[in-house]
């Protein structure tokens, strides 16, 4: 136990752990000089994908500490975010006015829909991810059920701008041009030619610090308890399933409030497709940051982000220039995504066999022979 | 000292499982200060008794028991073991309840944190309180303190040797300041020496402080040099209390396992004892968790019915499963003069030797397919019994006929009830499912067979009829039998011979007719220390 | 009543309502003018086409897999079947019985390689099958567009390179089988008897396949692994066969379904393949560890009727084309409701 490990088994275990960040580092630091990007347009992008990324990835993290994997059922909080922003698109408020107002009146759909995901979950142990992912692709067709039919039937809605020709239902895309980056240049600020979104930063680091005070909170202690072992936890009186629940619904909550952030920014809702991808993605970030299916800190979650965006940003062009098509890159970074999420499944699942494996061979008595 | 009231006493505790009694008529007395013994076999009470004092939910759920339980002369009824927590009752089990990725500060207070206000905490309630990691840390310091040991509070779960672990469940319980009762199964079973000496003189430091301890333990030795009274229980009564010096482990060995023994009832040697060897064990090591078996070695001749006893968790489970195949094993196993590959269950089939497994639902059926399936399908794979070939033998075609025919021959000479050869196996009752476990092992026809646990969960009239075919089976086919029970009396019964496991190693083989303390001193791990002599009355 | 809420309680709520809404609608629909006859041939039809691939779902759930989300590994062994049987200029028979040829070997390579992954990681494996299946996807999708094919019927005309997105089989094997042997009743009425034919070879062949002592020891290995073991068989290898049947089957099941719906869609087309075939099987009251050829056929005929008939009675009736949601919500919703009942069965 005592015996002092070597420089070498240091850095291999090091390699080991970090395997996923240190490919993608090496990939990018191969593809960058390729695409030919310049230096300040990379670190403008950059600063613009990790305003408008992180808040959706941080969500992500309770879950993970409640262990009960990556939320893919973040859409649902994805979900209700989109339907805010129209009603508030059909209310004509404006700018960070209407940015607040959409966030609350999401909230109380996101935390219904938690509270049900949770439920769902709660009956579901030991397959989790599965079951989100399988409850978010399920509420994308209520969600389609009630924006394509409900609005403009149902439920009213006065804008033209948002209603399809038909008479109801609503557009393909919507134009968010009154808020646009309405939260990102409420403090505009330059520094070397590069805009960078201040207020944004200032919630996201609000987040962070929340996430960070929320560990040392009952709570979240309860929940990084019952993420260990959910028997013990019992055991000692912890209200295990409560606890799971409310992971569910913070993290659904967050994602709301991230998806509607990263909607002011980019400026255009896709009203149909922009949802189901921010689960894939934002998973994706999370894994390529280094984190596990049981295991995700802060400092993953922006690592992820950097190196996830940079990734995406770089592949087409340096697919186009390498092999004289942009199409190619554009798959790839799409199968990176995918891949990236099955590899570090398998990986873990892995990982916690042999695991499995060794906690039984240290049952095993001194053996004579 | 004055004859003030006990701290907790127990009174005409009486307890049924599902008609089944478990407890007659149980009444203990225990002081503040005082260390007591509770010694039994395995099935004799001790855990029934002790999850009644501790609220355990599988008491309420089976319609609760009868007696009364006063705690300082008032009488308790616990509902949870929330309950008995709060009266002062703590309890460390054999498992460990940690949460690994915990430190040992965090494992000691959980759920009992020191919590602290904050402004948010008015709004969101009370679960937004923060943690006082400092105070916290130095109640478990304190509890750590008392306990006479040195772990510092900031160490992982995860990373501390097992010793320290049981240390650690231990300060959980006796951190906080109502602790009255502690009770304590088998807290040295996975202790070093050392460890488990460290252990003891502990608990009597915390008896100093006052707090009244219950002692379980099968290592009579421990009971002995720690406990001021010994409470044996045998079949669900106590049988003696006495104080430890007015006794010596030759008693308490006796009074634990003996009985009335009928005399009739034990089996006469039958057998030829210069057959020849039909199995032999050497060294062997089987890794199988919670029944390690270490270094174990005995010859099996051919006819006999073998039989290995001992308390649970010595590992006399570990042996047929090693052999068979079925949990990591090495050493050497001899079939008929020929080696036996280890860790491959078919090899061991193809070797003509079955098993039937104490883990019934777990290993030794498929609960939700038919019977005829259950019983045909070992020798199904293994033989290519029950298989029409197709095409030249390309393909081996299931013959559901003679499946079905099969069936219904094992379900008339067994007795076994049920509605047809397609009903599912969990609709029987235990001692049928065993039946059915049996059958699949007549079914290959085994030159030798292992029999792990026959009449665990079955009734008294389905035990009776299970080691009746048994050992039909036996003298009608000639088969060798090796029964693994934790029921000695079952052994002697039927046993030609009889090996006592002990911490992974044969303690000895005795006669059937040996006398019940003999059987107890091998089981009580009395032996551990004076040399592997073995003591032989075969 | 007392066997009314067994049947229910077996049959399970969600089943017993698609039946019942499919039975309405089928009610319902000459009041809205449309046809039954036309609706039940599209429903055989589809049924037909999505059949095998359903039955994909049999093998791996019976070996204790689970259900196979990484259908979609099975069917890109179908597609480069299909266009490198056009892409040699095999027509007709030839042509469909080339593309099974080279698909087959092809699934059962990937099948081995997937089998030998999710023996690795056990307990997990729908979810790391589901993102096998898409990352397989979006891989074969920079494929699509590097391999050197050059049959001009499938590249994109203006580059030279890369196939098509969708690739039309007229004139290759379109129909083949959904007219062998056809029979018409009145205008509007066809009975699809080869692809029905095909299917029902394909099921016996499964049903075969589960009677032999490999089969049985299959059923066996998912209904309790440590059982199987104790019986000397080897559970990772049964797994593995079970994982390469599956993805033939998934193979073979698209060419079906390619020659029906008369093109292959390449690229992101079998993105999401694998969730329909998995919810037809639940509705056909498979669960996550038990399924039978009789679960297939009753499930495909309950979803498919529902997929066929539904948006036609909506559309007809308010006058919205809801065919998308309506599919999105029953089979997803299938899955949940089975993923949530698996769990409290087997604990």
């Amino acid at each position: 136990m005592t015996r002092r490990y070597g420089l070498k088994d240091v850095i291999s275990h090091f390699f080991i752990n970090n395997a996923v960040p240190i490919i993608f580092i090496v990939f990018i630091a191969f593809a960058i000089p390729i695409s030919g990007f310049s230096g300040p347009y990379l670190t403008q992008q950059l600063v613009i994908r990790v305003s408008r990324d992180s808040f959706l990835v941080l969500s992500l993290v309770l879950p993970i500490m409640a262990g009960m994997g990556i939320n893919f059922g973040m859409v649902l909080g994805a979900m209700s975010g989109q339907i805010a922003i129209i009603l508030v698109l059909n209310w004509g408020v404006q700018g960070v006015g209407g940015l607040f107002l959409a966030m609350a009146v999401a909230t109380p759909m996101a935390v219904l829909l938690g509270w049900f995901s949770g439920l769902i979950l709660n009956k579901a142990k030991g397959r989790e991810m599965v079951t989100s992912m399988m409850l978010g692709f399920f509420i994308s067709g209520i969600y389609q059920l009630i924006v394509l039919y409900f609005m403009g039937k149902l439920i009213p809605i006065h804008n033209p701008v948002l209603v399809l020709s038909r008479g109801y239902g609503i557009r393909n895309a919507l134009s968010l041009l009154t808020m646009r980056m309405s939260l990102d240049n409420l403090i505009p600020l330059k520094i070397a030619g590069i805009s960078i979104p201040v207020a944004t930063y200032v919630i996201i680091g609000l987040l962070c610090l929340f996430i960070w005070w929320f560990g040392k909170t009952k709570l979240g202690h309860d929940m990084r308890a019952v993420g260990q072992d959910m028997g013990v936890s019992e055991d000692s009186g912890i209200k295990v399933e409560r606890t799971r629940i409310l992971a569910i619904i913070l993290s659904t909550v967050l994602a709301c409030y991230g998806q509607i952030i990263y909607l002011q920014n980019i400026g255009t809702l896709n009203t149909y497709n922009g949802a189901d991808q921010t689960a894939t993605f934002a998973a994706a970030a999370l894994l390529i940051g280094g984190a596990s299916v049981v295991k995700a800190s802060i400092p993953n979650v922006f690592i992820g982000v950097v190196l996830f965006h940079l990734m995406f940003l770089v592949s087409p062009m340096a697919g186009k220039n390498l092999m004289g098509s942009a199409m190619i890159g554009e798959y790839f970074r799409v199968f990176v995504s995918y891949g990236v999420i099955a590899l570090a499944l398998a990986l873990y699942a892995w990982k916690r066999l042999k695991e499995r494996e060794r906690a039984r061979r240290s049952l095993r008595g001194t053996k004579e022979s | 000292m004055t004859q003030q009231q006990p701290l907790l006493k127990m009174q005409g505790i009486t307890k049924e499982y599902f008609g089944n009694r478990v407890l007659t008529d149980v009444s203990l007395d225990l002081n503040r200060g005082e260390v007591l013994g509770l010694v039994g076999e395995n099935g004799a009470g001790k855990s029934t008794l002790m999850n009644i004092l501790f609220g355990m939910s599988v008491i309420v759920q089976t319609g609760g028991y009868a007696g009364k339980v006063f705690i300082d002369g008032k009488e308790v009824s616990f509902q949870n073991p929330f309950d008995a927590l709060k009266a002062g009752i703590g309890m460390v089990h054999q498992e460990f309840s940690l949460i690994p990725g915990f430190t040992a500060t965090e494992n000691i207070l959980l759920n009992g944190e020191i919590l602290h206000d904050n402004i948010v905490t008015k709004l969101f309630g009370p679960r937004l309180k923060t943690l006082d990691l400092p105070e916290m840390r130095a109640i478990a310091e304190k509890s750590i303190e008392l306990l006479g040991v040195e772990i510092s509070p900031d160490t992982l779960v995860a990373e501390m040797p097992v010793g320290h672990r049981q240390f650690t469940e231990l300060a959980r319980e006796i951190h906080r300041p109502e602790m009255k009762v502690l009770v304590l199964d088998e807290p040295t079973a996975v202790l070093t020496e050392s460890e488990a000496e460290v252990l003891l003189t502990s608990l009597r430091r915390l008896a100093a402080t006052g707090i009244a301890i219950i002692f379980i333990t099968h290592r009579l030795q421990e009971i002995l040099d720690i406990c001021d009274r010994i409470v044996i229980l045998r079949d669900g009564q106590v049988v003696k209390e006495i104080a430890t010096h007015d006794t010596d482990i030759g008693q308490v060995a006796e009074l634990m396992v003996g009985r009335s023994v009928d005399t009739k009832a034990i089996a006469t040697a039958t057998y030829d004892t210069q057959q020849e060897t039909v199995l032999a064990v050497e060294h062997l090591w089987v890794d199988m968790p919670g029944e390690t078996v270490r270094d174990v070695s005995f010859e099996v001749h051919k006819g006999e019915i073998f039989g290995i006893g001992g308390l649970a968790g010595q590992g006399k489970l570990g042996i047929p499963n090693g052999i068979m195949g079925l949990c990591p094993a090495g050493g050497t196993v001899i079939l008929h003069g020929k080696p036996i590959h280890l860790e491959d269950p078919a090899a061991a089939l193809a070797a003509s030797m079955a098993f039937v497994s104490e883990d019934r639902r777990g290993v030794g059926l498929l609960m939700e397919e038919p019977l005829d399936w259950n019983i045909a399908f070992t020798a199904m794979q293994v033989q290519n019994k029950f298989l029409r070939p197709l095409l030249g033998g390309l393909i081996k075609w299931r013959d559901d006929r003679a499946i079905r025919k099969v069936t219904r021959e094992y379900i008339e000479a067994l007795e076994i009830k049920c509605t047809g050869v397609e009903q599912p196996a969990q609709e029987l009752s235990g001692g049928n499912q065993q039946k059915v476990c049996l059958a699949k092992a007549f079914g290959v026809e085994p030159n030798l067979l292992f029999v792990s646990e026959p009449t665990r969960g079955i009734d008294v009239g389905a035990k009776a009829l299970v080691l009746k075919a048994l050992r039909r089976y036996n003298s009608e086919n000639g088969t060798t039998i090796v029964m693994v029970s934790s029921e000695l009396e079952e052994l002697r019964s039927i046993c030609d011979r009889i090996a006592i496991i002990d911490e992974g190693r044969v303690a000895g083989i005795l006669s059937p007719a040996a006398t019940a303390k003999e059987f107890g001193m091998l089981m009580i791990g009395k032996l551990k220390n004076t040399d592997d002599k073995v003591v032989s009355h075969a | 009543m007392h066997r009314l809420r067994q049947f229910i309680d077996r049959a399970g709520w969600p089943r017993i309502i698609i039946g019942l809404v499919l039975l309405s609608l089928f009610l319902v629909a000459p009041h809205w003018g449309v046809r039954i006859d036309a609706s039940l041939m599209d429903t055989i039809i589809r049924f037909g086409m999505n059949g095998v691939m359903v039955l994909a779902m049999i093998p791996m759930v019976q070996a204790g897999c689970g259900l196979n989300f990484g259908l979609p590994l099975g069917i890109i062994a179908g597609l480069l079947g299909a266009t490198l049987s056009i892409e040699l200029g095999l027509v007709g028979v030839a042509g469909f019985a080339g593309a099974i040829g080279i698909a087959i070997p092809l699934a059962c390579l990937f099948g081995w390689g997937y089998g030998v992954l999710l023996n690795h990681v056990k307990g997990d494996e729908m979810m790391i099958a589901t993102y096998v299946g898409f990352s397989s996807v979006s891989f074969m999708s920079i494929m699509w567009m590097v391999l050197p094919y050059h049959n001009p019927t499938m590249i994109w005309g203006y580059s030279g390179q890369g196939l098509r997105t969708t690739v039309s089989v007229d004139g290759f094997w379109a129909k083949i089988l959904d007219n062998l042997l056809a029979i018409h009743i009145g205008p509007n009425f066809m009975f699809p008897t080869g692809t029905i034919l095909f299917f029902a070879l394909m099921a016996w062949l499964m049903w075969a396949f589960f009677h032999t002592k490999t089969g049985t020891a299959m059923t066996a290995v998912g209904s309790n692994p440590d059982y199987a073991r104790a019986s000397g068989i080897s559970v990772d290898r049964m797994r593995t066969t079970s994982v390469i049947l599956s993805t033939v089957y998934g193979a073979i099941g698209i060419l079906l379904y390619e020659q029906s719906y008369g093109f292959i869609s390449l690229y992101n087309g079998p993105f999401f393949m694998a969730l329909p075939a998995v919810a037809a099987v639940l509705i056909g009251g498979a669960s996550v560890n038990k399924a039978n050829i009789t679960n297939v056929v009753i499930g495909t005929i309950l979803f498919q009727g529902i997929l066929t008939m539904a948006p036609s009675v909506i559309n007809a009736a308010i006058h919205s084309d809801a065919a998308e949601v309506v599919r999105l919500i029953v089979s997803n919703g299938m899955i949940v409701y089975a993923l949530t009942r698996a769990t409290r069965k087997s604990r």
